[in-house]
């Protein structure tokens, strides 16, 4: 599922609903802090959805306690590239887990063009499917 | 109920006028200020004008806080403080029960105690400072932002130096963030003073400035008691009349630094009574003995036979 309505992609968690405002996302942020999960900001301008490594905003932020912090960074963030997509990730460090607990998206692109099908024909009229990003037809940063 | 409660109430006669009664005893009570500002009373010994000093700007919070629940006020008012006193004073002491008041009166989300220096908030390269402030900042949103010796931030014999950079971002927080977080400033008086004098902005922007006396010598006493208490030892009599005399001696000394001061000696002294009983080889020792320590591990020291601090790398 890597389109629906509008094209807006889906990725990680309330992608399906509206954007969040910033008074949720201050929520969720502090239900990471409560279970002791470091934040941090990242952004991309490459959607597709195996593109993992998104670059980081500024550096992961430990040791906080109010989620001021990282509303601000995340204000700075789309203050920076207001058209690129940005997402919050909630690290938990915690021996066994050592992985993202949370992500969610808090800034897209004004128009997202969506994704299109390229089938490759190969030996003996097999076909191999792939999808493209519309958007990384052109070069990086001038995406959007 | 202390004295700490009349103010509120007093101040609730003035706020009658209206046809609605406003109950600040219960709001008073309902906030648990009272058990902080008690702790406040019990463990810090002298500081008379500061105990009052943090008792007004309690009861003005508080009734800032009513005022804001009836709709009278909405913006957040300026909370951020300047503490200045000399060295051993109790500023730092006091900063923890401060962030608690503010927490307790819902000015501060978590209440957390953020103790920096120069070295936490300034860079050592071009572009190092920004995000050094902003990281520490961040983390004492939510709380209060403790900056010991605030005025070594300024150098200015160094033109080139990064710390106004930190200033800079400093005041942009303390005026666009004042409800995610409280900016203490401490530091010695007359250097404060230079500081705000050369800072102007940084000045304009705190609200309250609490100063904080030199400990008289009972008091000093009192607090020394305090502390050997706490490490379950205790004095005996001839060593309580040295120890007073001890202070009286080091008061007029350089370096003195208030009840740091006391905590070194004390120290010190613990470290020539175990000493003592270490060289009585042989000698029955009681728990008394182990616990005591007697006239003669105090009077060993410089300041009796020199007349010179013994603790020289003291501020």
């Amino acid at each position: 599922m890597m389109t629906n309505y509008g094209n807006r992609i889906t990725q990680g968690q309330f992608s399906f609903l509206p954007d969040l405002s910033d008074e949720q996302i201050m929520a969720q942020v502090k239900y990471a802090l409560k279970n002791n999960w470091a934040v941090h900001v990242e952004y991309t301008d490459d959607p597709h959805s195996r593109n993992t490594y998104w670059e980081m905003y500024g550096m992961p932020m430990f040791d906080l306690k109010d989620p001021a912090g990282i509303v601000m960074e995340i204000k700075g963030c789309r203050k920076t590239f207001p058209n690129h997509y940005i997402r919050v990730t909630a690290f938990d460090s915690t021996r066994g887990w050592e992985t993202p607990r949370m992500s969610f998206i808090v800034n897209r692109p004004e128009k997202e063009p969506g994704f299109g099908l390229v089938r490759q024909e190969t030996q003996g009229r097999q076909i191999h499917y792939t999808i493209h990003s519309y958007a990384t037809d052109r070069a990086e940063s001038e995406r959007y | 109920m202390s004295d700490a409660s009349r103010t509120p109430n007093e101040l609730s006669k003035d706020n009658n006028t209206d046809d609605a009664l406003i109950d600040l005893d219960a709001e008073f009570k309902a906030s648990n200020v009272q058990e902080v500002l008690d702790k406040l009373d019990r463990e810090l010994i002298g500081l008379v004008p500061v105990k009052t000093r943090i008792r007004e700007i309690a009861a003005l919070l508080l009734v800032g806080r009513v005022r804001q629940h009836l709709g009278l006020s909405a913006e957040t008012p300026t909370l951020h403080m300047c503490f200045t006193g000399n060295p051993g004073t109790g500023k730092t002491t006091v900063a923890l029960p401060m962030a608690e008041i503010l927490h307790r009166l819902g000015y501060v989300r978590e209440g957390h105690l953020v103790a920096v220096t120069r070295d936490d908030l300034v860079g050592q390269y071009m572009g190092h400072t920004a995000p050094k402030t902003k990281e520490v900042l961040k983390r004492a949103m939510g709380g209060v932002l403790f900056i010991d010796e605030a005025y070594y931030l300024y150098r200015p014999e160094n033109e080139r130096d990064y710390g106004q950079e930190s200033i800079e971002i400093l005041l942009q927080v303390m005026e666009n963030q004042r409800d995610d977080l409280v900016v203490i400033l401490a530091g010695y008086k007359d250097k404060i003073e230079r500081f705000f004098h050369s800072n102007p902005g940084m000045r304009s922007r705190i609200a309250h400035h609490i100063d904080f006396p030199d400990c008289a010598v009972d008091e000093l006493l009192s607090i020394g008691c305090l502390m050997l208490q706490q490490q379950n030892y205790q004095l005996s009599p001839k060593a309580q009349a040295a120890l007073r005399d001890y202070m009286v001696r080091r008061r007029r000394l350089p370096h003195f630094a208030n009840a740091r001061s006391i905590r070194n000696a004390l120290d010190r002294a613990r470290l020539r009574q175990a000493n003592r009983l270490f060289a009585a080889v042989g000698a029955k020792l009681t728990i008394q003995h182990v616990m005591t320590i007697e006239a003669a591990d105090i009077l060993a020291s410089r300041v009796f036979q020199e007349g010179l601090p013994d603790d020289n790398t003291a501020p």
